[in-house]
């Protein structure tokens, strides 16, 4: 069973320490942490630092995987594409690395399951130019998925999408950490779905980690009001989900 | 998510990798297609000359010499075959160059020539020539080819670093590339204008391009370049292809991308200096060669690799036959042709590119 704890980890930008100081409690197989923060928080560039994209100090540390340097399946926040590829070729290309130019069915197979679960096989031979901002950000998280990580690392992954399709991806990724024993991360701005989906919630703010741990510890009036400067309460809904509601912003 | 269920899902899969399939087996088809379109241009253009020949002749030729007169044997092998050859060398080294330089500067616009890569060489070739100066210690024989290497490979790395800079635009690139195509320009005039008589003519072939000049063994350095150069780009097709979904994409599928796009800048400069040091400057076919590539096959680089260097050597063998159909018995040089047949095509990608993005 894959964890992943974070040891007083920094993150720099050629020279400047962007991000540091980010120290958590151990992650484990089958949870959905959701990592909020204001924007310019520094929320994208913890997650390249854990993808290894980024250097930094302290330790990012991973046990129970097998999967040296592909445990980890980072989906940038930036999914738009010019290049003149299908959707099935660019899902197909996250899958295959490597010199040899063949294809196997089996790719093939777990392509088609991840496409059609995700509900995008209509647009499999579509260009990506010719994409949505939302349908690149579905085709972005099939491309994540079709690696098979034990760490999923998602920067907004329902930014451009349809309130809808939010729900309906968080909560297949909600089951596919379930199911397949995977930690997934999800920066993400709207509180509610971390609410609703986030069995922790590490919060970053001006580069810093503010508060790590169960979604209602971290998400709370105090904490929106210094962070966010809105005054807010928090409810359950009539579905018994708990909300995030604004009463006002501080002047 | 709803998912269907399993026998659903199952057909809706089967059809996904079918078409795939179905796909994969048409770009091959066209690959295919494209080869056997070269063999008869590259026929037609060992035909066509002062002296005209039927194809049939040709096909004697090439395969029963004895069978065909002297004359026959000598115009098609002696005189035609390295020209026919080289153009068809020189446009895929060109092609393949131009279309992995688009891939990893994420630019339409980007090929040897427009980025001022084949202007360096042709610097650094007319330095060998007028001074005899080498920017290497090597074999005179060698001295302008290598500088005209080394000077290629300084652009190129000039290209790379500047790309790479932080904050630096696609369109910043271009545009770097085009200043370069005017500092080697205005350096090459410089040595024209110190240059013997002689010299001056040779300096003159290379602005002009040509492929009269053609002999075996600059045709076995040219191809030795190319074979070299494909096998290390196919190696890192996957890569390359990823590198066109953003770096950060391809980084997240493990790619390494400053590794890989430093070594295939490097590839590049050698595949784009070596033909010019032969031939001259051959403007546009880097650029229109993968578009044509890009157009038909996509830019999965196992079919957009071997497509742009197919359609290179094709533009170039076509231009060999229409640069002998101009004026009969005048046969113009080729860097003329491309230039006349790229420019608007350049046009129009610069036109198209306002619209929308490639």
């Amino acid at each position: 069973m894959v964890t992943l704890e974070l040891n007083e980890v920094g993150a720099l930008y050629g020279k400047r320490l962007v991000v540091s100081g980010v120290t958590t409690p151990a992650m484990t197989a089958g949870e959905v942490v959701a990592v909020i923060g204001p924007n310019a928080a520094g929320k994208s560039t913890l997650f390249k630092r854990i993808a290894g994209l980024l250097n930094g100090p302290g330790e990012v540390c991973i046990s129970g995987t097998e999967m040296a340097g592909k445990a980890i399946g980072y989906m940038p926040q930036d999914t738009s594409s010019n290049a003149v590829l299908t959707v099935y070729e660019s899902v197909l290309l996250a899958r295959k690395q490597g010199s040899a130019w063949s294809v196997n069915d089996a790719d093939l197979v777990l392509i088609d399951h991840v496409m059609t679960a995700l509900n995008i096989t209509p647009i499999a031979f579509r260009d990506l130019g010719a994409l949505s901002g939302g349908q690149q950000q579905l085709v972005s998280v099939a491309q994540t998925l079709v690696r098979e990580p034990d760490i999923m690392l998602m920067d907004e992954p329902t930014s451009a999408l349809d309130l809808h399709r939010q729900v309906e991806v968080l909560s297949f990724m909600q089951n596919q950490a379930r199911q397949k024993n995977m930690i997934v991360l999800v920066a993400i701005h709207d509180l509610n779905q971390a609410l609703r989906f986030a069995d922790k919630v590490l919060l970053i703010a001006d580069g810093k980690m503010r508060a790590c741990g169960a979604p209602l510890s971290v998400i709370n009036p105090e904490m929106l009001r210094e962070i966010y400067g809105v005054d807010a309460r928090i409810e359950k809904c009539s579905r018994q989900f708990d909300h995030v509601i604004v009463d006002g912003v501080d002047a | 998510m709803a998912v269907a269920d399993n026998t659903i899902l199952s057909e809706v899969a089967a059809t996904g990798r079918g078409e795939y399939r179905a796909r994969t087996r048409r770009k091959i088809t066209i690959l295919v297609g494209l080869g056997i379109l070269l063999c008869l241009t590259f026929c037609i253009d060992l035909a066509w000359g002062p002296a005209r020949y039927g194809l049939d002749q040709v096909i004697l030729a090439l395969f029963q010499p004895d069978a065909v007169s002297a004359q026959v044997r000598t115009v098609v092998w002696d005189i035609r075959m390295p020209v026919a050859v080289m153009a068809i060398v020189v446009g895929a080294a060109l092609s393949a160059a131009g279309a992995q330089m688009q891939t990893i500067l994420a630019n339409p616009l980007a090929s040897p020539f427009t980025l001022g890569i084949s202007a360096a060489a042709s610097f650094g070739a007319a330095l060998g020539i007028v001074t005899t100066v080498p920017l290497l210690p090597v074999a005179a024989g060698l001295i302008v080819p290598v500088n005209a290497f080394i000077m290629a490979l300084v652009a190129t790395l000039f290209i790379h670093f500047v790309s790479q800079t932080r904050g630096v635009a696609v369109q910043t690139v271009v545009l770097l590339g085009i200043a370069l195509v005017f500092i080697f320009n205005a350096l090459l005039a410089f040595v024209q204008y110190l240059a013997s008589e002689q010299a001056l003519s040779q300096v003159l072939f290379w602005t002009m391009g040509s492929l009269s000049k053609a002999t075996w063994p600059k045709i076995g350095i040219t191809l030795a370049v190319l074979l070299i150069a494909l096998p290390l780009f196919a190696r890192n097709a996957w890569a390359l292809t990823a590198i066109r979904l953003g770096e950060d994409k391809a980084a997240s599928f493990g790619v390494n991308v400053r590794y890989i796009r430093l070594e295939t800048m490097l590839v590049i400069s050698l595949l784009a200096s070596v033909p010019v040091s032969f031939v001259g400057t051959i403007g546009f076919v880097g650029l229109v060669g993968p578009h044509m590539a890009r157009m038909t096959l996509g830019e999965d680089q196992r079919f957009f690799l071997p497509g742009s260097a197919l359609c290179g050597a094709l533009l170039l063998s076509v231009t060999s036959i229409v640069s002998k159909s101009i004026i009969p018995g005048v046969i113009f040089p080729i860097g003329i042709i491309t230039a006349l047949v790229g420019v608007p095509f350049f046009i129009s990608l610069i036109l198209s590119n306002v619209r929308r993005s490639w």
